[in-house]
């Protein structure tokens, strides 16, 4: 089957189309230009929707629940099934009052100190994906698919509590979530994600362990316990929130890295910044982008925004403002000023920040330490994704003789 | 210098936490606690300034006398 293909884009400026390859190809161009000349653009696509590229637009709408609901957050000609303010994923289709309720029960997981426990785990895993790269004996290999994918998926199935002989058919379900679906035909009942995780619910129920879901299950929501229906929306919802977004972030690094000798050279002999490079990073290829639709009528930038509009959030376009960055179309890997806003701004600040910054410095410094010289194998073969989460999905790399 | 920590604003992006802590603290959820508020001790000045210059939230404002 081959998708019906996109027709062009005329005009950036009134006809923009963030899901057309032409916007994946050259989305700092065309934010460059629109900051210039028309700071909020809008199609008629997708049944109307707005993008507004400078940062003071961005943000003052990502602060803005009164005009704004969450309860669709991907754009497409559909405009969400249920009503806001419980939605169907919480807490990120919430608005308030609800949505802090369902937050807060999982912020104590991500915080920085409980992250931090999770360091060695994530070291050591790293290193040993390093180790079978490194056996394999191969001078070719795809730093996407066979390093940056597998470790989010680790990170969160050894969260949740998956038993480690349930590895394979974890990451099968995932596989099937993020990059094949509705194409793997008929499946059983009893061979889903969402079977597999009610299971895990029960078991964990009659035996709690120190995981996710044991906590979730001790936890309550006005009074009452979570339902395994909650239970089960919020571990999917973390599946899909942070696995390819994390997986897209390792993979512009490495990439960054594999293009940039200067920049790998300079991380290699000082190690120590590789967390403020991580930083640079996330603002230069900010990986997500999030949507709004209009709740309120409301003005942005002069442009009359009606109900049912959707608004793009496009974080990495507001991350390339100059208004609040210094030479804001460089990679500066010792930028000390970087108030970016890959992971948003305002209440639907990404629960998974922490997390996903430790696994990104994780990653990139156990790749260094392995492999510090690299370079793309083949550019025509790096393949980055399109739509609301942009990063390579496929990074062919080719390691000198001896590495 | 003198160090102003907004609560209000802070959404716990954890910047000022990574970057200056000997000032700041993190609660359970992940919001920054402002060690001591008021003026900075000149060792702590440059941790000051990166916490300041990170937070995407505008949370942590330096006044210079
Ligand atoms: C580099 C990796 C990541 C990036 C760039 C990223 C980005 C984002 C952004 C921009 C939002 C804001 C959504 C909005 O305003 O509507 C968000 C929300 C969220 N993210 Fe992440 N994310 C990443 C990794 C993760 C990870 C690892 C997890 C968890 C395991 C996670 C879980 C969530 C959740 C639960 C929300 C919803 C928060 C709320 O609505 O209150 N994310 N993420
Ligand atoms: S960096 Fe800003 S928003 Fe984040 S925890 Fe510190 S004060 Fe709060």
């Amino acid at each position: 089957m081959t998708l019906p293909q996109r027709p062009a884009v005329a005009d950036w400026a009134t006809d923009f189309d963030h899901t057309h390859p032409d916007y994946a190809a050259a989305a700092p161009e065309i934010w460059d230009d629109l900051r210039e000349q028309c700071p909020v653009a809008r199609t008629e696509r997708f049944g109307g929707a707005w993008l507004p590229v400078r940062h003071a637009d961005v943000a003052a709408i990502a602060h803005d629940t009164e005009h704004f609901t969450s309860k669709a957050v991907i754009v497409s000609d559909f405009r969400g099934l249920v009503d806001a303010p419980v939605g169907y994923a919480p807490p990120i289709t919430s608005d308030p009052p609800f949505h802090q309720e369902a937050r807060r029960l999982l912020l104590p997981a991500f915080s920085p100190k409980a992250v931090a426990l999770l360091e060695p785990f994530t070291r050591q895993f790293c290193s040993s994906l390093l180790d079978g790269l490194a056996a394999s004996g191969s001078r070719q290999v795809d730093a996407a698919v066979d390093y940056a994918q597998h470790i989010p998926v680790q990170v969160i199935a050894h969260m949740l509590g998956v038993p480690p002989e349930d590895g394979d058919r974890f990451r099968v379900f995932i596989h099937r979530i993020l990059e094949a679906p509705g194409q793997t035909g008929p499946i059983e009942p009893e061979d889903t994600l969402t079977f597999y995780l009610w299971q895990l619910i029960e078991q964990r129920r009659t035996d709690p362990g120190d995981d996710l879901i044991s906590y979730l299950l001790t936890t309550e929501i006005e009074g009452e316990p979570l339902g395994p229906e909650h239970i089960v929306g919020t571990c999917a919802l973390l599946l899909l929130a942070g696995i390819d977004t994390t997986w897209s972030a390792i993979g512009a690094s490495i990439w960054h890295l594999a293009t940039h000798p200067e920049d790998r050279r300079r991380l290699v002999a000082e190690p120590e910044l590789v967390p403020t490079a991580v930083e640079e990073f996330l603002r230069a290829y900010a990986p997500v982008t999030m949507a709004r639709l209009v709740s309120e009528p409301v003005e942005v930038g002069g442009c009359p925004m009606e109900v049912d509009d959707w608004v793009l959030l496009p974080f990495p376009a507001a991350n390339r403002d100059p208004e609040v960055f210094d030479r804001a179309d460089e990679v500066l890997v010792d930028r000390e000023q970087n108030r970016h806003l890959a992971f948003g701004l305002g209440i639907h600040r990404c629960i998974g920040s922490n997390l996903a910054r430790m696994e990104l410095t994780v990653a990139v410094e156990e790749w260094l330490r392995r492999f510090p010289e690299f370079e793309v194998a083949d550019p025509e073969g790096v393949r980055w994704s399109t739509g609301q989460v942009r990063g390579p999905r496929t990074l062919p790399l080719r390691l000198p003789e001896g590495a | 210098m003198r160090i102003e920590f907004d609560r209000e604003k802070c959404q716990g992006h954890n910047r000022c936490y990574m970057l200056a802590p000997d000032l700041f603290d993190v609660d359970d959820e992940g919001y920054a606690i402002l060690r001591d508020a008021g003026e900075v001790p000149a060792e702590l000045e440059r941790q000051a300034r990166l916490a300041a210059d990170n937070c995407p939230e505008f949370a942590v404002v330096l006044v210079e006398e």
